[in-house]
């Protein structure tokens, strides 16, 4: 059965996705222009674009889990998964830079002084750096240092879900159960041997 | 014989004429009409204020009750029931007691009052309310001499308000005002919007409207007024007293501790909306700034 799903993976291209996964953007744009997005579509084409990213981020997040615990092999499209949520995140932030704050000296001001600002914006820094080394190149340029750089990914998706869970006001179950999903994907990610080990070498010391 | 009878009704006779004419003619045939006597009383009806349209003011709602996004209490809302309908008034009040909402209706008299409405979150709009003066009501039930705040409740009822299972606040909703801001003129118990009852997503059958305040400190569906003489408890204070004060009033200068508060975008704009400038107590400074005279508004915010 796993082994037909996989097969079935095999013949699906991975720049498909590259195809597909823009579409949502146009489809809430075309909303936003048209009143479907109701009567204040400025917030919610942001909001609409960022929980995309953040779906999108946790997808790519899945991958490694999925594989080694299921058997599922999805590993050929993690590279358009975690390129399409930085275009999400991309057009989220361009969307609150343009449409929403509008004036330049107090979007500096809102990235120094307001928390969940300087929390979302930092994810979008640790993000650059990953899609401008997703290419074949960059892999094979940096060796064993892609992987280790490519951690930063774990980073910029936490800071995501933290920022969304400061955004909201009152207590509201949505982020919270974003920041867990997260947390549990990061969390399937830890080897018990290696950390059993670590732990071998502390008590020894 | 046909043709008898000619018909000389048109659409204009049968749609209440506020909501057939649109707004900017409304404003226009109001004033022309001779009903701009309304605009003697402080704020009611000002130039350049364009009301939004019907759709935006009854889809775009704040009323956690009913969930906590934008389109959750229109979609909602229709679950609550809002007859029968009293208001518990009790505290430091000569006649305690609950009063049926007709029996309210029947002692006071209704008007219409365009305000701005300025939510905490930076957005505004412009709304076209009907209603009575809660200093009115008030008088009605006998203040007594030592209140000093006026307190009010939401209904609680989590079997027609869905959004009261999740503890996104401390249900019920509670807000509070000091005296002297309950009995001024521009205090509002709205119950109708554009002519026509309240929708129950604005928070039907009553609800206050305080315009010189963030959105939020106007408690809708409201089924209890206690007159004390301790400043009341409030919803969004209790959630978090750093970022919501007790008076909330609207001001450009004191930003909310995660984005400031100089500017808002007035719904209705689309996509490509300017934000304006937001004017130091919504615009009523001229009308409120003396209740504030020597407090300091950065502390009491």
């Amino acid at each position: 059965m796993l082994e037909r799903v996989n097969s079935g993976l095999r013949r699906i291209p991975a720049w498909l996705l590259y195809v597909v996964l823009p579409l949502p953007a146009v489809w809430f744009l075309y909303l936003g222009l048209t009143g479907g997005l109701g009567a204040e579509p400025i917030k919610a084409l942001e909001h609409k674009l960022g929980e995309f990213a953040l779906q999108l981020l946790i997808a790519g997040l899945a991958v490694t889990p999925l594989r080694r615990h299921l058997g599922l092999n999805l590993i050929r499209f993690r590279r358009a998964i975690g390129l399409m949520a930085f275009l999400y995140v991309f057009l989220h932030l361009l969307t609150w830079l343009v449409l929403d704050v509008q004036v330049l000296s107090q979007i500096w001001a809102d990235i120094l002084k307001r928390p969940y600002i300087t929390v979302g914006m930092a994810g979008f820094v640790l993000l650059v750096p990953l899609a401008l080394t997703s290419n074949n190149f960059s892999v094979r340029k940096l060796g064993p240092r892609w992987r280790k750089l490519h951690k930063l990914t774990y980073g910029a998706v936490l800071l995501g879900a933290v920022h969304y869970v400061m955004l909201v006001k009152g207590f509201q179950l949505e982020p919270l159960i974003y920041l867990g999903v997260i947390l549990g994907l990061l969390a399937l990610r830890i080897e018990p041997k290696k950390l059993r080990r670590r732990f071998a070498r502390q008590s020894a010391a | 014989m046909a043709f008898r009878w000619k018909n000389t009704l048109t659409e204009n006779d049968v749609t209440p004429e506020a909501l057939y004419l649109s707004r900017r003619q409304l404003m226009g045939g109001a004033a022309g009409l001779g009903l701009a006597t309304l605009a003697g009383r402080a704020g009611a009806m000002e130039a350049g204020l364009e009301p939004n349209d019907w759709d935006d003011i009854t889809s775009y709602n704040n009323f956690y009750e009913f969930g906590t996004g934008k389109s959750d209490p229109a979609n909602n809302a229709h679950a609550l029931t809002i007859d029968p309908w009293s208001v518990r008034i009790d505290g430091l009040v000569d006649k305690p007691g609950d009063y049926a909402f007709e029996d309210i209706m029947k002692a006071m008299s209704v008007e219409e009052r365009i305000y701005r409405f300025r939510c905490v979150e930076a957005w505004s709009m412009v709304v076209p309310w009907n209603g009575f003066e809660l200093a009115d009501l008030l008088t009605m039930a006998g203040i007594q001499s030592g209140a000093k705040y006026v307190a009010f409740e939401t209904l609680y009822r989590p079997e027609e308000m869905v959004g009261q299972k999740y503890a996104v606040l401390d249900w019920p909703y509670v807000e509070g005002l000091r005296l002297d801001e309950a009995m001024h003129p521009l205090t509002l118990m709205a119950t109708g919007i554009y002519g026509r009852d309240i929708p129950k997503q604005n928070g039907a059958p009553l609800r206050l409207v305080v315009p010189w305040k963030y959105g939020f400190k106007s408690i809708k569906s409201i089924v209890r007024i206690t007159l004390t003489d301790k400043e009341p408890p409030t919803s969004w204070n209790i959630a978090n007293g750093r970022e919501y004060g007790f008076y909330s009033n609207v001001n450009p200068k004191v930003d909310h501790p995660r984005w400031s508060q100089a500017s808002e975008r007035v719904i209705g704009g689309g996509l490509f909306a300017r934000k304006q400038p937001t004017l130091m107590f919504n615009g009523y400074e001229e009308e409120v700034a003396s209740l504030y005279a020597g407090m300091d508004l950065g502390t009491f915010f």
